[in-house]
């Protein structure tokens, strides 16, 4: 659910700049975030999502271009004073205090009353469910509980923009998924414009309203997750998303938005123009999802198009079984999920089976 | 655990032959004669009042707790300075300022001494307790940045700059954050330089020009074979002096780890 049209922006960034010694980090950074967005920085490790957060906080100087937090650029301000608190990825609770001691630890220069002060501290605990740990040593936390105490010491502050530095990469998957939810309902809960950094494009898409997914230095796409996953703009972010398969292709002819395609396995297909995303001067391929391939058990029929296959690896997962086909014709393997639902056996290697398939699923890459 | 009953037997003759001598100091301390040499006369604690006959002692001891305590703090807030800015900062010339700082470690004390003596003549700085503590300082210096850059290499910088995002101001965060959490590493420098200092000898020979101090005096008595069995009393008390600290110091080394959940990664015991 996004009203992203009807939001102030938050943060601004113009043509962002970065070297470290002649290592080019950040290549003209451009975008903005949105006044109560779930923002997510997404790429493998070294693609610069950590240093562009770093650069919102103030830890990272920019050399050319401009970071704007609610209007004002931020050139020369010092983290301490922006309106940007952090979690950081180590948690980076200090360990010579106790839990309440942390939480409180920026209400230092507050000039509220010592028990006004310990009510906040109270209710920030309570807010990120570790009421009543107020005295509790730091170092005496499990994972998941420092990065509520995280959560809490920076949000007590009430920035208009917390930061979060791979909060849950420390997590076991149970807890991580637990806490992707809960951080989802706090920030509905505080409104405050959250920006995540992650390198699991898994979390980006459960969490954010809008991702934006970077490669050396540069954002690649900056899109909503749905628009990110069925709509990618590249074959890069196609494959760093999900999986996609990928089958190369000719592009016949092109009229009147509507692109006339001969794709290896599937043959003649006619796409609408926002099926293909701008040209790059690559070889054409056509990508499609997994879920987006069907196999037909015997005596089903289908409204959609079939094509001929060999079971090549069939993958348990429990709940899915992924099939790697190979396509009638062609020494082109597909990789299809299907859900284990009762009637649906799982087949075996080696057996010709009929995929469906449809074409508003494809996207093309050229 | 493997077994080597060679290693061990050696392991034992290694503590012996290292602490054996120092178990002699109490024995004679309290013999009642006063040549040194078996068989042991009889209990006596007489050495440990007649060393206080000599009024020098008195004023060596306090100029060696001066020095000590002195150089000590000197060469530890110096130490935390060079530590801070060697791991933190990046500048021109670092390798080879840390490295003259290191330099000490492996020049001959002895050849030091002379050095600064013939400077400090030759500039027409009179001889004195502070000499003593400049030279202590440089002779001090390696060891207190040696533990101090441990100490502050060990420290996440994502605390520093978490107490920074919430709003404190760069000296702000090293009196709340750093300091607190290098505390045990300050300990350490400052009890290490405090003994290197009380028991140098060298140059606070050479650069206190004949002033008592501890160190020098106890030398200088052995000259007087009556009064050995009352240095050896002196020993004894300097030995228990020097347990006594490494003991408080362990103790509020432990107390620290424990408090911050740390690993012990092993201390002074």
């Amino acid at each position: 659910m996004t009203f992203s049209a009807e939001r102030s922006t938050m943060i601004e960034f113009r043509d962002i700049q970065k070297y470290y010694g002649d290592y080019h980090a950040l290549r003209g950074i451009n975008g903005t975030i949105k006044a109560g967005e779930f923002f997510s920085l997404l790429g493998p490790s070294g693609c610069g999502k950590t240093t562009l957060l770093r650069t919102i906080a103030g830890f990272e100087g920019i050399d050319s271009g401009a970071v704007l937090i609610d209007g004002k650029d931020m050139k020369g301000v010092p983290p301490n004073v922006r309106p940007t608190n952090m979690v950081f990825q180590s948690y980076a609770i200090f360990p010579h205090m106790s839990v309440a001691e942390n939480v409180a630890f920026g209400l230092r220069r507050d000039p509220r009353s010592r028990a006004e002060k310990a009510s906040a501290v109270e209710e920030a605990l309570q807010m990120v469910g570790l009421k009543g740990f107020g005295a509790r040593a730091a170092h005496a936390l499990s994972g998941g509980q420092r990065q509520r105490v995280a959560l809490a010491r920076a949000l007590i502050l009430k920035p208009k923009v917390l930061l979060l530095d791979e909060p849950l990469s420390a997590l076991d998957k149970k807890m991580r998924e637990h806490m992707q939810v809960e951080l989802i309902k706090l920030q509905r809960q505080v409104g405050i414009t959250f920006i995540l950094v992650t390198h699991d494009q898994e979390e980006a898409l459960v969490m954010s309203d809008r991702i934006a997914v970077m490669f050396e230095g540069q954002i690649a796409q900056l899109a909503d997750p749905e628009t990110l996953y069925r709509r990618p703009n590249s074959k890069k972010v196609a494959d760093f998303i999900g999986t996609m398969n990928f089958l190369p292709c000719s592009v016949l002819s092109e009229a009147g938005g509507r692109i006339e395609i001969e794709a290896q396995g599937l043959g003649r297909v006619t796409l609408t123009e926002d099926q293909a995303p701008p040209p790059r001067g690559e070889s054409p391929v056509v990508g499609l999802r997994p879920e987006t391939l069907t196999l037909l058990y015997p005596g089903q029929t289908t409204a959609e198009r079939v094509v001929g296959g060999k079971v090549d690896e069939a993958i348990y997962f429990g709940d899915m079984t992924y099939y790697d086909v190979y396509l009638d014709g062609t020494d082109i393997e597909v990789r299809l999920s299907m859900r284990n639902v009762p009637g649906r056996p799982i087949l075996d290697v080696g057996e010709q089976v009929k995929v469906a398939w449809s074409p508003e699923a494809l996207v093309l890459f050229r | 655990m493997m077994k080597a009953p060679g290693l061990r037997l050696y392991a034992m003759l290694y503590l012996l032959v290292l602490y054996a001598p120092i178990l002699v100091l109490p024995l004679f301390a309290f013999n009642d004669a006063s040549i040194v040499a078996f068989p042991l006369a009889g209990f006596t604690t007489k050495w440990f009042g007649e060393m206080w006959q000599d009024p020098n002692l008195g004023i060596a001891l306090r100029n060696s707790l001066i020095i000590a305590l002195s150089t000590a703090t000197l060469a530890t807030v110096l130490g935390i300075f060079a530590a801070r800015s060697s791991v933190r900062y990046q500048w021109p010339g670092k390798p080879i300022v840390m490295g003259a700082i290191m330099l000490p470690l492996v020049l001959p004390e002895m050849i030091v001494a002379m050095a600064l003596l013939v400077i400090l003549l030759s500039l027409g700085v009179p001889l004195s307790i502070f000499t003593i503590i400049m030279g202590h300082v440089l002779i001090c210096m390696p060891f207190a940045v040696a533990i101090l850059t441990s100490a502050f290499q060990s420290l996440d910088r994502s605390f520093e700059e978490a107490a920074m995002d919430l709003g404190e101001t760069p000296w702000s965060t090293f009196r709340l954050i750093v300091l607190p959490l290098v505390m045990p590493g300050i300990l350490s420098s400052f009890l290490i330089t405090f003994t290197i200092s009380i028991d140098e000898f060298i140059i606070s020979n050479f650069l206190g020009s004949g002033r008592p101090i501890l160190s020098v005096y106890i030398f200088g008595q052995f000259r007087f074979p009556a009064k050995v069995p009352a240095m050896l009393a002196l020993g004894t008390i300097l030995v228990c002096f020097s347990i006594l600290l490494l003991i408080i110091a362990e103790y509020f080394r432990r107390r620290g780890v424990a408090r911050i959940g740390g690993k012990d990664t092993g201390g002074f015991l």
